[in-house]
């Protein structure tokens, strides 16, 4: 590719006077790269895999390069053992809290002997850990990020990638050493939901905000079911364990509307990870795939 | 020494992709960064006139479209940054034209008053061939991101803009023989 453009570089030089047909062939050309994209499968999908295992191992460098300076403003907050407690404290929070957002739905699934099934089959998994090396901006108006774990640590498009607070999203495609993860609230992302209490499932759009704003829209199957506000989402999970496992949290209901003519119910979900501040990721894969690195077990200790 | 040339323009494109992927998401406010490629295809412009800047922004845009975590169609960054080389050569040509004679360093006025030209213009131009192709985008998050973009890019023009042009100035072909 690299060699196309020294080519095309060549042509115009440095000429002061601008030509017209220039601009309409990469115009033209920037229209026909869209025309190709728009088809899935194309030649631009292997061009994107190039690309990533070029791009993908300078930006884990870089991201390893920035990371110490990224930290700097925490030193100033507090000394180095309270900010371990710090961390501590907030991993066993968030976990408590997420134990206490399921429970609901544990109970509702115990309850039930498929539930019980399930439950056993998802034992079955383990988490690749792995780190957020890049963002995209917002202007490109997707929410994607690129993870430093690739085919080599086992991970492979649609498995689903949380953190200790919930759920964050799934792998679009990987390469050797990278990823790139959808999130939930990009506007493309759709997640098959279940509400806890009530166990009615329904589908969560994004709605390619984040920050505070970071809401999910979630629509419900069964129009005559209300969603209690603070009703506690997880993922409701196909057969096939792909895209999303099931019973991963992802928020709370936060307000409820209800259109009397439509006769739709739509509820806004507050999202329990923090998708401004996202870090420490992991990627849940079937138990026993080979990975380069450190493999969580179902039972928490490492491989 | 023409593949040379291109080299370094590539490396200096690659240089910014990543520091904009990798580094200012961190700072970012609300997701929303500095566009470290578009700054350089604007300093390519800035030396070399719109014909380099258009090729030069057309290359950055597909590897803006295509590295990783892109996901939005591909394409949409490079037909942006076609634009923004073009139009923020012309604009320079056309100043100098008036004035000074053409090489001549652009003052700082006109420097900054061509990058925030070129962020509005290239951002407008990202964001409105999402809403042609059907992409859910509001506008109060639209305004709101070209806006801080347009903050971002101006306020990183003191530091990035300088040794750009620098670079492409060193690599420049002399005109005496052009």
């Amino acid at each position: 590719m690299s060699r196309m453009r020294e080519r095309r570089w060549r042509g115009p030089g440095g000429g002061q006077q601008p030509s017209p047909a220039l601009l309409v062939a990469l115009v033209l050309a920037s229209l026909s790269l869209m025309t190709l994209d728009a088809q899935a499968g194309g030649p631009v999908d292997s061009a994107r895999r190039a690309v990533g295992e070029v791009f993908g191992p300078v930006e884990v460098a870089t991201a390893t390069a920035v990371r110490p300076f990224t930290a700097v403003p925490d030193w100033f907050r507090s000394r180095d053992d309270m900010q371990q407690d710090l961390l501590r404290l907030q991993a066993e929070n968030s976990r408590l809290r997420s134990d206490l957002a399921t429970e609901d739905y544990d109970k509702n699934r115990l309850d039930e002997y498929d539930g019980l099934t399930a439950a056993a089959r998802s034992l079955g998994t383990s988490l690749v850990p792995a780190r957020v090396v890049g963002l995209g901006p917002s202007q490109s108006f997707s929410r994607t990020v690129t993870i430093d774990a690739g085919s080599d640590a086992g991970v492979r498009p649609d498995l689903t990638v949380l953190n200790n607070d919930g759920l964050v999203g799934r792998v679009l495609r990987v390469t050797r050493t990278t990823a790139t993860v959808l999130l939930i609230v990009d506007a493309d992302s759709v997640v098959g939901a279940r509400v806890g209490r009530s166990m009615q499932v329904g589908l969560l759009h994004g709605r390619g905000v984040l920050g505070s704003d970071g809401r999910l829209d979630l629509e419900l199957v069964d129009q005559t079911a209300v969603p209690a506000e603070h009703d506690t989402v997880v993922t409701w999970g196909s057969e096939a364990g792909g895209p999303y496992v099931s019973g991963v949290p992802v928020g709370r209901v936060t307000h409820v509307y209800s259109s009397v003519r439509e006769t739709t119910q739509r509820a806004v979900i507050d999202p329990f990870v923090d998708f401004g501040a996202l870090d420490l990721l992991g990627v849940v894969v079937p138990s026993g795939t080979a990975s380069d690195r450190a493999v969580i077990e179902a039972n928490g200790t490492l491989r | 020494m023409t593949w040379l040339r291109a080299l370094v323009a590539f490396v200096a494109v690659s240089v910014a992709l990543v520091l904009q992927v990798s580094l200012f998401p961190h700072l970012a406010w609300d997701g929303i960064g500095p566009d470290l490629c578009l700054l350089v295809v604007v300093g390519a412009a800035l030396v070399r006139g719109p014909q380099f800047a258009a090729v030069l922004g057309f290359a950055a845009g597909v590897a803006l479209d295509l590295a990783p975590p892109a996901d939005h169609l591909a394409g949409r960054w490079a037909l942006a940054l076609v634009v923004v080389g073009y139009v923020a050569g012309h604009v320079v040509q056309r100043g100098s034209r008036q004035g000074s004679r053409p090489g001549d360093r652009p003052s700082a006025t006109a420097v900054l008053a061509t990058v925030a030209a070129a962020s509005f213009v290239g951002t407008s131009v990202f964001a409105l061939t999402g809403i042609v192709l059907g992409g859910p985008v509001g506008i109060p998050e639209l305004l709101e991101v070209i806006v801080v973009a347009l903050v971002w890019d101006v306020l990183l023009t003191p530091l990035v803009l300088p040794p750009v042009m620098a670079l492409f100035r060193r690599i420049e072909p002399d005109r005496s023989l052009a």
